[in-house]
Protein backbone atom coordinates (compact mmCIF):
# COMPACT_ATOMS: atom_id res chain seq x y z
CA UNK A 1 0.00 0.00 0.00
CA UNK A 2 1.21 3.24 -0.24
CA UNK A 3 2.09 5.18 2.36
CA UNK A 4 3.55 9.22 3.03
CA UNK A 5 7.02 8.98 4.35
CA UNK A 6 7.16 9.99 7.82
CA UNK A 7 8.27 13.60 7.39
CA UNK A 8 5.21 13.66 4.98
CA UNK A 9 2.82 12.19 7.18
CA UNK A 10 3.03 15.15 9.24
CA UNK A 11 2.21 17.80 6.64
CA UNK A 12 -0.62 15.52 5.95
CA UNK A 13 -2.05 15.49 9.51
CA UNK A 14 -1.00 19.66 10.13
CA UNK A 15 -3.13 20.39 7.09
CA UNK A 16 -6.04 18.08 7.64
CA UNK A 17 -6.28 18.69 11.61
CA UNK A 18 -6.03 22.13 11.62
CA UNK A 19 -8.64 22.21 8.99
CA UNK A 20 -10.85 20.09 10.95
CA UNK A 21 -10.44 21.64 14.28
CA UNK A 22 -11.41 25.20 12.78
CA UNK A 23 -14.65 23.50 11.70
CA UNK A 24 -14.69 22.59 15.39
CA UNK A 25 -14.81 25.73 16.49
CA UNK A 26 -17.14 27.21 14.31
CA UNK A 27 -19.50 25.01 15.26
CA UNK A 28 -19.09 25.23 18.62
CA UNK A 29 -19.16 28.82 19.53
CA UNK A 30 -22.70 29.16 18.63
CA UNK A 31 -23.76 26.66 20.99
CA UNK A 32 -21.48 28.02 23.55
CA UNK A 33 -23.15 31.78 22.85
CA UNK A 34 -26.67 30.17 22.36
CA UNK A 35 -28.32 32.42 25.13
CA UNK A 36 -27.28 35.70 23.81
CA UNK A 37 -27.89 34.39 20.01
CA UNK A 38 -31.56 33.85 21.41
CA UNK A 39 -32.22 37.82 22.81
CA UNK A 40 -30.08 38.67 19.73
CA UNK A 41 -32.55 37.17 16.94
CA UNK A 42 -35.07 35.42 18.43
CA UNK A 43 -38.40 37.88 19.78
CA UNK A 44 -37.25 38.61 23.51
CA UNK A 45 -40.55 39.32 24.87
CA UNK A 46 -40.32 35.56 25.92
CA UNK A 47 -36.98 34.47 26.74
CA UNK A 48 -37.89 30.68 27.34
CA UNK A 49 -39.34 30.65 24.15
CA UNK A 50 -36.17 32.48 22.75
CA UNK A 51 -34.06 29.67 24.21
CA UNK A 52 -36.37 27.21 23.02
CA UNK A 53 -36.24 28.41 19.44
CA UNK A 54 -32.06 28.60 19.25
CA UNK A 55 -32.51 25.64 21.17
CA UNK A 56 -34.27 24.43 17.98
CA UNK A 57 -32.11 25.61 15.95
CA UNK A 58 -28.75 23.98 17.75
CA UNK A 59 -30.77 20.57 17.56
CA UNK A 60 -31.59 21.39 13.41
CA UNK A 61 -27.43 22.32 13.25
CA UNK A 62 -26.31 18.59 14.33
CA UNK A 63 -29.92 16.86 12.76
CA UNK A 64 -28.65 17.97 9.09
CA UNK A 65 -24.76 16.55 10.19
CA UNK A 66 -26.19 13.08 8.99
CA UNK A 67 -27.42 14.96 6.01
CA UNK A 68 -23.91 16.69 5.10
CA UNK A 69 -22.36 13.09 6.03
CA UNK A 70 -24.71 12.05 2.81
CA UNK A 71 -23.87 14.43 0.37
CA UNK A 72 -20.25 15.76 0.81
CA UNK A 73 -19.67 11.73 1.83
CA UNK A 74 -20.70 10.92 -1.87
CA UNK A 75 -18.89 13.69 -3.10
CA UNK A 76 -15.73 12.55 -1.36
CA UNK A 77 -15.82 9.05 -3.05
CA UNK A 78 -17.06 10.78 -6.25
CA UNK A 79 -14.11 13.36 -7.09
CA UNK A 80 -11.78 12.43 -4.41
CA UNK A 81 -11.44 13.67 -0.88
CA UNK A 82 -9.36 16.50 -0.93
CA UNK A 83 -11.61 19.07 -2.63
CA UNK A 84 -14.42 18.21 -1.05
CA UNK A 85 -12.89 18.75 2.19
CA UNK A 86 -11.60 21.76 0.95
CA UNK A 87 -15.18 22.38 0.08
CA UNK A 88 -16.85 21.52 3.43
CA UNK A 89 -13.97 23.91 5.02
CA UNK A 90 -15.26 27.30 2.74
CA UNK A 91 -18.75 26.46 3.61
CA UNK A 92 -18.24 26.06 7.24
CA UNK A 93 -16.14 29.39 7.44
CA UNK A 94 -18.17 31.64 5.00
CA UNK A 95 -21.61 31.02 7.10
CA UNK A 96 -19.61 31.53 10.62
CA UNK A 97 -18.63 34.81 9.32
CA UNK A 98 -22.17 35.65 7.58
CA UNK A 99 -23.36 34.54 11.17
CA UNK A 100 -21.62 37.11 12.59
CA UNK A 101 -22.77 39.75 10.36
CA UNK A 102 -26.21 39.40 10.41
CA UNK A 103 -28.49 42.28 11.83
CA UNK A 104 -30.07 41.72 14.97
CA UNK A 105 -33.94 41.17 15.01
CA UNK A 106 -34.71 44.46 16.39
CA UNK A 107 -33.07 45.98 13.45
CA UNK A 108 -34.46 43.69 10.53
CA UNK A 109 -37.37 41.34 12.36
CA UNK A 110 -37.73 38.09 11.29
CA UNK A 111 -35.30 38.11 8.75
CA UNK A 112 -32.62 37.89 11.30
CA UNK A 113 -33.53 34.10 12.92
CA UNK A 114 -34.02 33.26 9.64
CA UNK A 115 -30.94 34.08 8.08
CA UNK A 116 -29.16 32.49 11.48
CA UNK A 117 -31.22 29.57 10.97
CA UNK A 118 -30.27 28.80 7.41
CA UNK A 119 -26.34 29.61 8.20
CA UNK A 120 -26.62 27.29 11.11
CA UNK A 121 -27.78 24.34 8.29
CA UNK A 122 -24.79 25.09 6.64
CA UNK A 123 -22.98 24.54 9.68
CA UNK A 124 -24.06 21.36 9.75
CA UNK A 125 -24.06 20.52 6.30
CA UNK A 126 -20.32 21.38 6.04
CA UNK A 127 -19.19 19.85 9.62
CA UNK A 128 -21.66 16.50 8.38
CA UNK A 129 -18.68 16.30 4.98
CA UNK A 130 -15.50 17.67 7.06
CA UNK A 131 -15.25 14.39 9.77
CA UNK A 132 -14.96 11.94 7.29
CA UNK A 133 -13.10 13.45 4.65
CA UNK A 134 -10.34 14.70 7.03
CA UNK A 135 -10.08 10.93 8.86
CA UNK A 136 -10.27 9.04 5.29
CA UNK A 137 -7.26 11.09 3.94
CA UNK A 138 -4.89 10.74 6.99
CA UNK A 139 -5.73 6.97 7.31
CA UNK A 140 -5.47 6.49 3.59
CA UNK A 141 -2.05 8.01 3.89
CA UNK A 142 -0.80 6.07 6.93
CA UNK A 143 0.98 2.93 7.19
CA UNK A 144 -1.03 -0.24 8.46
CA UNK A 145 0.56 -0.31 11.95
CA UNK A 146 0.52 3.12 12.84
CA UNK A 147 -2.95 4.21 11.90
CA UNK A 148 -4.25 3.95 14.75
CA UNK A 149 -1.35 6.39 15.86
CA UNK A 150 -1.63 8.79 13.30
CA UNK A 151 -5.71 9.24 13.11
CA UNK A 152 -5.77 10.00 16.54
CA UNK A 153 -4.64 13.53 15.76
CA UNK A 154 -7.28 13.94 13.87
CA UNK A 155 -9.73 12.73 17.04
CA UNK A 156 -8.33 15.46 18.47
CA UNK A 157 -9.32 18.18 16.79
CA UNK A 158 -12.87 18.44 17.98
CA UNK A 159 -11.89 19.00 21.62
CA UNK A 160 -9.55 21.08 20.76
CA UNK A 161 -12.13 23.11 18.73
CA UNK A 162 -14.06 23.02 21.71
CA UNK A 163 -11.25 24.38 23.73
CA UNK A 164 -10.21 26.87 21.11
CA UNK A 165 -13.77 28.48 21.28
CA UNK A 166 -14.05 28.67 25.32
CA UNK A 167 -10.42 30.22 25.59
CA UNK A 168 -11.58 32.86 22.42
CA UNK A 169 -14.70 33.47 23.67
CA UNK A 170 -13.43 33.97 27.60
CA UNK A 171 -10.57 35.85 26.28
CA UNK A 172 -12.75 38.47 24.04
CA UNK A 173 -15.45 38.36 27.31
CA UNK A 174 -12.54 39.68 29.59
CA UNK A 175 -10.91 42.01 26.81
CA UNK A 176 -14.15 43.86 26.32
CA UNK A 177 -15.88 43.42 29.60
CA UNK A 178 -19.32 41.50 29.83
CA UNK A 179 -21.27 44.53 29.06
CA UNK A 180 -20.00 45.14 26.00
CA UNK A 181 -19.45 41.54 24.82
CA UNK A 182 -23.17 40.39 25.54
CA UNK A 183 -25.31 43.45 24.95
CA UNK A 184 -22.95 45.03 22.40
CA UNK A 185 -21.19 43.84 19.13
CA UNK A 186 -18.44 41.81 21.15
CA UNK A 187 -19.92 38.35 20.70
CA UNK A 188 -19.75 38.85 17.03
CA UNK A 189 -15.87 38.97 16.93
CA UNK A 190 -15.83 34.79 18.05
CA UNK A 191 -17.88 34.56 14.44
CA UNK A 192 -15.90 37.07 12.15
CA UNK A 193 -12.27 35.90 13.56
CA UNK A 194 -13.28 32.17 12.07
CA UNK A 195 -12.64 33.61 8.63
CA UNK A 196 -9.13 34.62 8.93
CA UNK A 197 -8.58 30.81 10.36
CA UNK A 198 -10.58 29.61 7.16
CA UNK A 199 -8.32 31.41 4.91
CA UNK A 200 -5.18 30.13 6.75
CA UNK A 201 -6.37 26.59 6.17
CA UNK A 202 -7.27 26.69 2.93
CA UNK A 203 -4.10 27.82 2.27
CA UNK A 204 -2.61 25.01 2.96
CA UNK A 205 -5.13 22.55 2.28
CA UNK A 206 -4.58 24.09 -1.48
CA UNK A 207 -1.04 22.45 -1.18
CA UNK A 208 -2.28 19.21 -0.59
CA UNK A 209 -2.56 16.25 -3.11
CA UNK A 210 -4.94 13.64 -3.47
CA UNK A 211 -4.97 10.47 -1.23
CA UNK A 212 -2.82 8.19 -2.82
CA UNK A 213 -5.56 5.08 -2.73
CA UNK A 214 -8.27 7.53 -4.15
CA UNK A 215 -5.52 8.79 -6.50
CA UNK A 216 -5.30 4.91 -7.47
CA UNK A 217 -8.77 3.78 -7.93
CA UNK A 218 -9.40 6.57 -10.09
CA UNK A 219 -6.18 6.13 -11.95
CA UNK A 220 -7.73 2.77 -12.99
CA UNK A 221 -11.35 3.67 -13.07
CA UNK A 222 -12.29 2.12 -9.98
CA UNK A 223 -14.05 4.85 -8.55
CA UNK A 224 -18.14 3.94 -7.44
CA UNK A 225 -20.50 5.45 -9.21
CA UNK A 226 -23.36 5.60 -6.90
CA UNK A 227 -21.40 5.73 -3.56
CA UNK A 228 -24.79 5.87 -2.06
CA UNK A 229 -26.32 2.87 -3.46
CA UNK A 230 -23.38 1.01 -2.92
CA UNK A 231 -22.94 1.84 0.93
CA UNK A 232 -26.25 1.55 1.84
CA UNK A 233 -28.27 -0.73 -1.19
CA UNK A 234 -25.49 -3.39 -0.60
CA UNK A 235 -26.73 -5.71 2.00
CA UNK A 236 -23.28 -6.55 3.14
CA UNK A 237 -22.54 -3.16 3.45
CA UNK A 238 -25.06 -2.04 4.95
CA UNK A 239 -24.89 -4.55 7.39
CA UNK A 240 -21.40 -3.32 8.15
CA UNK A 241 -23.10 0.45 8.52
CA UNK A 242 -25.38 -0.78 10.97
CA UNK A 243 -22.73 -2.19 13.06
CA UNK A 244 -20.62 1.01 12.91
CA UNK A 245 -23.41 2.58 14.22
CA UNK A 246 -24.60 0.42 17.10
CA UNK A 247 -21.72 -1.26 18.08
CA UNK A 248 -19.56 2.10 18.04
CA UNK A 249 -20.68 4.99 17.36
CA UNK A 250 -23.84 5.53 19.04
CA UNK A 251 -21.96 4.95 22.57
CA UNK A 252 -19.24 7.25 21.45
CA UNK A 253 -21.35 9.90 21.32
CA UNK A 254 -23.32 10.12 24.20
CA UNK A 255 -20.01 9.28 25.51
CA UNK A 256 -18.55 12.37 24.30
CA UNK A 257 -21.11 14.65 24.49
CA UNK A 258 -21.63 13.98 28.27
CA UNK A 259 -18.33 14.00 29.25
CA UNK A 260 -17.67 17.50 27.71
CA UNK A 261 -20.80 19.41 27.17
CA UNK A 262 -23.06 18.16 29.38
CA UNK A 263 -21.26 18.77 32.38
CA UNK A 264 -20.24 22.09 31.22
CA UNK A 265 -24.36 22.65 31.10
CA UNK A 266 -24.22 20.99 34.44
CA UNK A 267 -22.00 22.99 36.50
CA UNK A 268 -23.39 26.14 34.94
CA UNK A 269 -26.94 24.91 35.65
CA UNK A 270 -27.29 22.66 38.81
CA UNK A 271 -24.22 23.64 40.62
CA UNK A 272 -24.35 27.14 39.73
CA UNK A 273 -20.91 27.75 39.25
CA UNK A 274 -19.64 31.26 38.08
CA UNK A 275 -19.50 31.34 34.25
CA UNK A 276 -15.51 31.95 34.26
CA UNK A 277 -14.78 29.65 36.84
CA UNK A 278 -17.06 26.84 35.44
CA UNK A 279 -15.97 27.60 31.50
CA UNK A 280 -11.82 27.72 33.42
CA UNK A 281 -12.73 24.03 35.00
CA UNK A 282 -13.81 22.38 31.59
CA UNK A 283 -10.92 24.38 30.17
CA UNK A 284 -7.94 22.72 32.52
CA UNK A 285 -9.51 19.18 32.52
CA UNK A 286 -8.75 19.49 28.16
CA UNK A 287 -5.59 20.22 28.64
CA UNK A 288 -4.63 17.63 31.23
CA UNK A 289 -7.34 14.75 28.93
CA UNK A 290 -6.46 15.94 25.34
CA UNK A 291 -3.05 13.95 24.92
CA UNK A 292 -5.03 10.98 25.77
CA UNK A 293 -6.15 10.72 22.37
CA UNK A 294 -2.98 10.41 21.04
CA UNK A 295 -2.38 7.58 23.45
CA UNK A 296 -5.58 5.44 23.07
CA UNK A 297 -5.14 5.98 19.50
CA UNK A 298 -1.69 4.39 19.40
CA UNK A 299 -2.70 2.10 22.07
CA UNK A 300 -5.53 0.71 20.14
CA UNK A 301 -2.30 -0.27 16.85
CA UNK A 302 -1.15 -2.93 19.78
CA UNK A 303 -4.15 -3.77 21.66
CA UNK A 304 -6.85 -3.66 19.37
CA UNK A 305 -9.79 -0.82 18.76
CA UNK A 306 -12.41 -2.31 20.06
CA UNK A 307 -11.45 -3.37 23.47
CA UNK A 308 -10.43 0.57 24.23
CA UNK A 309 -13.40 1.79 23.05
CA UNK A 310 -15.23 -0.96 24.80
CA UNK A 311 -13.76 -0.10 28.23
CA UNK A 312 -14.35 3.55 27.99
CA UNK A 313 -17.89 3.59 27.37
CA UNK A 314 -18.38 0.93 30.01
CA UNK A 315 -16.35 3.24 32.55
CA UNK A 316 -18.88 6.20 31.71
CA UNK A 317 -21.94 3.66 31.79
CA UNK A 318 -20.57 2.69 35.51
CA UNK A 319 -18.76 6.00 37.11
CA UNK A 320 -20.93 8.98 35.70
CA UNK A 321 -23.80 8.91 38.78
CA UNK A 322 -21.20 8.47 41.04
CA UNK A 323 -19.14 11.76 39.23
CA UNK A 324 -21.78 13.86 38.77
CA UNK A 325 -23.07 13.47 42.45
CA UNK A 326 -19.71 14.60 43.05
CA UNK A 327 -20.02 17.50 41.34
CA UNK A 328 -23.53 18.25 43.28
CA UNK A 329 -21.62 17.68 46.32
CA UNK A 330 -18.78 19.90 46.24
CA UNK A 331 -21.12 22.84 44.87
CA UNK A 332 -23.29 22.31 47.81
CA UNK A 333 -23.17 24.92 50.52
CA UNK A 334 -25.55 23.88 53.19
CA UNK A 335 -22.18 22.16 55.09
CA UNK A 336 -20.09 25.22 54.72
CA UNK A 337 -19.77 27.80 57.70
CA UNK A 338 -20.67 30.92 56.63
CA UNK A 339 -17.84 33.32 57.64
CA UNK A 340 -19.18 37.18 56.66
CA UNK A 341 -22.48 37.95 55.22
CA UNK A 342 -23.88 41.21 53.21
CA UNK A 343 -26.98 41.98 51.83
CA UNK A 344 -27.95 45.05 49.24
CA UNK A 345 -31.49 45.74 48.74
CA UNK A 346 -32.10 48.30 46.04
CA UNK A 347 -35.36 49.03 44.16
CA UNK A 348 -36.75 46.44 41.65
CA UNK A 349 -36.16 47.69 37.76
CA UNK A 350 -39.30 45.95 37.24
CA UNK A 351 -42.01 46.60 39.66
CA UNK A 352 -41.76 49.52 42.00
CA UNK A 353 -43.81 47.79 44.95
CA UNK A 354 -40.87 45.13 44.65
CA UNK A 355 -36.97 45.26 45.54
CA UNK A 356 -34.00 43.08 44.38
CA UNK A 357 -31.71 41.70 47.03
CA UNK A 358 -28.20 40.51 46.52
CA UNK A 359 -26.67 38.77 49.37
CA UNK A 360 -23.29 38.16 49.30
CA UNK A 361 -21.97 34.45 51.59
CA UNK A 362 -18.52 34.40 52.42
CA UNK A 363 -17.59 30.47 53.67
CA UNK A 364 -14.54 29.49 55.57
CA UNK A 365 -13.05 27.92 52.85
CA UNK A 366 -12.95 30.61 51.15
CA UNK A 367 -15.90 30.18 48.24
CA UNK A 368 -18.40 32.73 47.35
CA UNK A 369 -22.18 32.47 46.78
CA UNK A 370 -24.21 35.47 45.55
CA UNK A 371 -27.55 35.26 45.39
CA UNK A 372 -29.82 37.55 43.41
CA UNK A 373 -33.70 38.14 44.13
CA UNK A 374 -35.30 39.34 41.58
CA UNK A 375 -39.30 39.82 41.17
CA UNK A 376 -40.21 38.61 37.65
CA UNK A 377 -43.20 40.15 35.25
CA UNK A 378 -45.76 38.24 37.29
CA UNK A 379 -44.04 40.33 40.83
CA UNK A 380 -42.91 36.41 42.01
CA UNK A 381 -39.14 36.59 43.18
CA UNK A 382 -37.10 34.44 41.15
CA UNK A 383 -33.23 33.51 43.18
CA UNK A 384 -30.19 33.31 40.76
CA UNK A 385 -27.04 31.90 42.81
CA UNK A 386 -23.99 32.25 41.49
CA UNK A 387 -20.97 30.01 43.32
CA UNK A 388 -17.19 30.64 43.32
CA UNK A 389 -15.42 27.59 44.86
CA UNK A 390 -12.39 27.34 46.71
CA UNK A 391 -9.16 26.22 45.08
CA UNK A 392 -9.68 22.77 46.72
CA UNK A 393 -12.69 22.59 45.36
CA UNK A 394 -12.17 24.15 42.04
CA UNK A 395 -9.04 20.97 41.24
CA UNK A 396 -11.38 18.36 42.75
CA UNK A 397 -14.12 19.37 39.67
CA UNK A 398 -11.32 19.80 37.40
CA UNK A 399 -10.27 15.68 38.51
CA UNK A 400 -13.68 14.89 38.14
CA UNK A 401 -14.70 16.73 34.65
CA UNK A 402 -10.84 15.43 33.44
CA UNK A 403 -11.70 11.60 34.43
CA UNK A 404 -14.65 11.58 32.27
CA UNK A 405 -12.63 13.20 28.94
CA UNK A 406 -10.52 10.83 29.79
CA UNK A 407 -13.48 8.24 28.69
CA UNK A 408 -13.99 10.47 25.63
CA UNK A 409 -10.08 9.72 24.76
CA UNK A 410 -10.65 6.02 24.93
CA UNK A 411 -14.18 5.50 22.99
CA UNK A 412 -13.28 8.69 20.33
CA UNK A 413 -9.32 7.93 20.00
CA UNK A 414 -10.09 4.71 18.21
CA UNK A 415 -12.64 5.69 16.22
CA UNK A 416 -11.31 6.78 12.74
CA UNK A 417 -9.05 4.19 12.43
CA UNK A 418 -11.68 1.42 12.86
CA UNK A 419 -14.37 3.54 10.93
CA UNK A 420 -11.88 3.11 8.14
CA UNK A 421 -10.38 -0.25 8.36
CA UNK A 422 -14.55 -1.31 8.02
CA UNK A 423 -15.24 -0.03 5.10
CA UNK A 424 -13.64 -0.07 1.23
CA UNK A 425 -11.87 2.75 -0.48
CA UNK A 426 -14.25 3.06 -3.32
CA UNK A 427 -17.21 4.08 -0.81
CA UNK A 428 -15.15 5.11 2.46
CA UNK A 429 -15.76 8.68 2.87
CA UNK A 430 -19.64 7.85 2.34
CA UNK A 431 -20.53 4.61 4.47
CA UNK A 432 -17.94 5.94 7.59
CA UNK A 433 -19.54 9.68 7.63
CA UNK A 434 -23.11 8.53 8.25
CA UNK A 435 -23.01 6.20 11.42
CA UNK A 436 -19.93 8.90 12.50
CA UNK A 437 -22.69 11.80 12.56
CA UNK A 438 -25.71 9.85 13.54
CA UNK A 439 -23.39 8.77 16.64
CA UNK A 440 -22.14 11.69 17.36
CA UNK A 441 -24.79 14.39 15.72
CA UNK A 442 -28.03 12.61 16.69
CA UNK A 443 -27.60 10.17 20.16
CA UNK A 444 -24.52 13.00 20.79
CA UNK A 445 -25.91 16.18 19.72
CA UNK A 446 -29.17 15.12 21.85
CA UNK A 447 -27.79 14.40 25.12
CA UNK A 448 -28.34 18.15 26.42
CA UNK A 449 -31.59 17.81 25.02
CA UNK A 450 -33.16 14.69 26.29
CA UNK A 451 -31.63 15.30 29.39
CA UNK A 452 -33.20 18.55 29.88
CA UNK A 453 -36.60 16.70 29.39
CA UNK A 454 -36.14 13.81 31.47
CA UNK A 455 -35.09 16.62 34.42
CA UNK A 456 -38.51 18.06 33.65
CA UNK A 457 -40.89 14.85 34.63
CA UNK A 458 -41.90 14.90 38.27
CA UNK A 459 -39.98 13.13 40.27
CA UNK A 460 -36.56 13.35 38.58
CA UNK A 461 -33.43 14.90 40.32
CA UNK A 462 -30.82 16.42 39.11
CA UNK A 463 -29.19 13.32 37.90
CA UNK A 464 -31.80 12.05 36.23
CA UNK A 465 -31.12 13.72 32.94
CA UNK A 466 -28.30 11.16 32.93
CA UNK A 467 -29.84 7.85 32.06
CA UNK A 468 -30.23 8.78 28.95
CA UNK A 469 -26.53 8.69 27.78
CA UNK A 470 -26.03 5.35 30.50
CA UNK A 471 -28.58 3.34 28.88
CA UNK A 472 -27.35 4.40 24.72
CA UNK A 473 -23.65 3.69 26.09
CA UNK A 474 -24.22 0.53 27.71
CA UNK A 475 -26.87 -0.97 25.00
CA UNK A 476 -23.60 -0.09 22.81
CA UNK A 477 -21.29 -1.33 24.37
CA UNK A 478 -23.39 -5.11 24.92
CA UNK A 479 -23.82 -5.23 20.82
CA UNK A 480 -19.93 -3.72 20.44
CA UNK A 481 -19.28 -6.20 22.95
CA UNK A 482 -20.70 -9.05 21.21
CA UNK A 483 -20.77 -8.43 17.41
CA UNK A 484 -17.49 -6.95 17.16
CA UNK A 485 -13.94 -8.51 16.66
CA UNK A 486 -11.04 -6.84 18.21
CA UNK A 487 -9.09 -7.84 15.04
CA UNK A 488 -7.51 -5.49 12.74
CA UNK A 489 -8.32 -5.32 9.40
CA UNK A 490 -4.59 -4.14 8.52
CA UNK A 491 -5.10 -3.48 4.05
CA UNK A 492 -7.69 -0.83 3.55
CA UNK A 493 -6.74 -0.92 0.03
CA UNK A 494 -9.67 -3.06 -0.72
CA UNK B 1 -22.11 -17.02 20.53
CA UNK B 2 -23.39 -17.04 17.19
CA UNK B 3 -26.58 -18.37 19.12
CA UNK B 4 -26.49 -15.58 21.68
CA UNK B 5 -26.15 -13.03 18.97
CA UNK B 6 -29.20 -14.52 17.13
CA UNK B 7 -31.26 -14.56 20.40
CA UNK B 8 -30.33 -10.76 21.18
CA UNK B 9 -31.69 -10.04 17.39
CA UNK B 10 -35.29 -9.99 18.97
CA UNK B 11 -34.12 -7.99 21.63
CA UNK B 12 -32.59 -5.67 19.50
CA UNK B 13 -36.09 -5.52 17.27
CA UNK B 14 -38.32 -5.00 20.36
CA UNK B 15 -36.17 -2.05 21.52
CA UNK B 16 -36.53 -0.63 17.71
CA UNK B 17 -40.05 -0.96 18.30
CA UNK B 18 -40.38 0.21 22.12
CA UNK B 19 -38.57 2.79 21.79
CA UNK B 20 -39.89 4.94 18.87
CA UNK B 21 -43.41 4.19 21.13
CA UNK B 22 -42.46 5.18 24.04
CA UNK B 23 -41.44 8.16 22.54
CA UNK B 24 -44.69 8.56 20.33
CA UNK B 25 -46.68 8.11 23.74
CA UNK B 26 -44.56 10.20 25.86
CA UNK B 27 -45.23 13.25 23.43
CA UNK B 28 -49.12 12.44 23.37
CA UNK B 29 -48.88 12.48 26.93
CA UNK B 30 -46.62 15.37 27.46
CA UNK B 31 -47.36 17.95 24.35
CA UNK B 32 -50.23 20.47 25.86
CA UNK B 33 -50.12 19.45 29.20
CA UNK B 34 -48.41 21.28 32.32
CA UNK B 35 -44.84 20.09 32.27
CA UNK B 36 -42.96 22.91 31.23
CA UNK B 37 -40.98 22.61 28.16
CA UNK B 38 -42.14 18.57 27.29
CA UNK B 39 -45.18 20.10 26.94
CA UNK B 40 -44.04 21.64 23.35
CA UNK B 41 -44.50 20.21 20.68
CA UNK B 42 -41.57 21.24 18.54
CA UNK B 43 -38.75 19.33 20.98
CA UNK B 44 -41.09 16.35 20.19
CA UNK B 45 -41.36 16.46 16.93
CA UNK B 46 -37.87 16.98 16.33
CA UNK B 47 -37.05 14.00 18.57
CA UNK B 48 -39.59 11.73 16.89
CA UNK B 49 -38.34 12.76 13.17
CA UNK B 50 -34.70 12.38 14.09
CA UNK B 51 -35.35 8.70 15.83
CA UNK B 52 -37.75 6.94 13.56
CA UNK B 53 -35.49 5.96 10.94
CA UNK B 54 -32.69 5.29 14.05
CA UNK B 55 -35.46 2.53 15.28
CA UNK B 56 -36.15 1.26 11.79
CA UNK B 57 -32.47 0.76 11.90
CA UNK B 58 -32.23 -1.04 15.42
CA UNK B 59 -34.93 -3.43 14.01
CA UNK B 60 -33.14 -4.29 10.68
CA UNK B 61 -29.64 -4.64 12.46
CA UNK B 62 -31.81 -7.10 14.93
CA UNK B 63 -33.27 -8.80 11.92
CA UNK B 64 -30.02 -9.31 10.65
CA UNK B 65 -29.12 -10.61 13.46
CA UNK B 66 -31.82 -13.12 14.36
CA UNK B 67 -31.22 -14.37 10.45
CA UNK B 68 -27.80 -15.19 11.57
CA UNK B 69 -25.94 -12.41 9.38
CA UNK B 70 -23.61 -11.62 12.05
CA UNK B 71 -22.48 -14.80 12.88
CA UNK B 72 -18.94 -15.93 12.80
CA UNK B 73 -15.93 -13.04 13.49
CA UNK B 74 -16.73 -9.45 12.01
CA UNK B 75 -12.96 -7.62 11.82
CA UNK B 76 -12.68 -4.09 12.56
Amino acid sequence: MPTAPEKGIWKIITASSVGTLIEWYDFYIFGSLSTIIAAKFFPSENPTAALLSTLATFAAGFIVRPFGALVFGRLGDLIGRKYTFLLTLILMGTSTFLIGLVPTYESIGALAPILVLVLRLVQGLALGGEYGGAATYVAEHSPAHRRGYYTSWIQTTATLGLFLSLGVILSIRRIMGVEDFENGNGWRFPFLLSIVLVIVSIFIRLKMSESPLFAKLKSEGKTSVNPIKESFGNKLNFKMVLLALFGATMGQGVIWYTGQFYAQSFLLTKCFIDYEQANSIILIALVIATPFFIIFGALSDKWGRKNIMMVGMLLGVLLYRPIFQQLLNLSDTSKRTVTEQTSNVVQSTVFASASDTTTLKKFDDGSELKMVSHANPKGEHEIKKTLILDTTSKWKMIFLIAVMVLFVTMVYGPIAAFLVEMFPTKIRYTSMSLPYHIGNGIFGGLVPFIATLITTIPGSNALSGLWYPIIVAALCFIIGSLYLSNKMDKDVTD
Amino acid sequence: MNGIKRILGILWIVIGIASITALIYSAATNINTAHGDIGKPLPWLIIILVFTPIAVGLVIFGYYSLKGEYDGEIKT
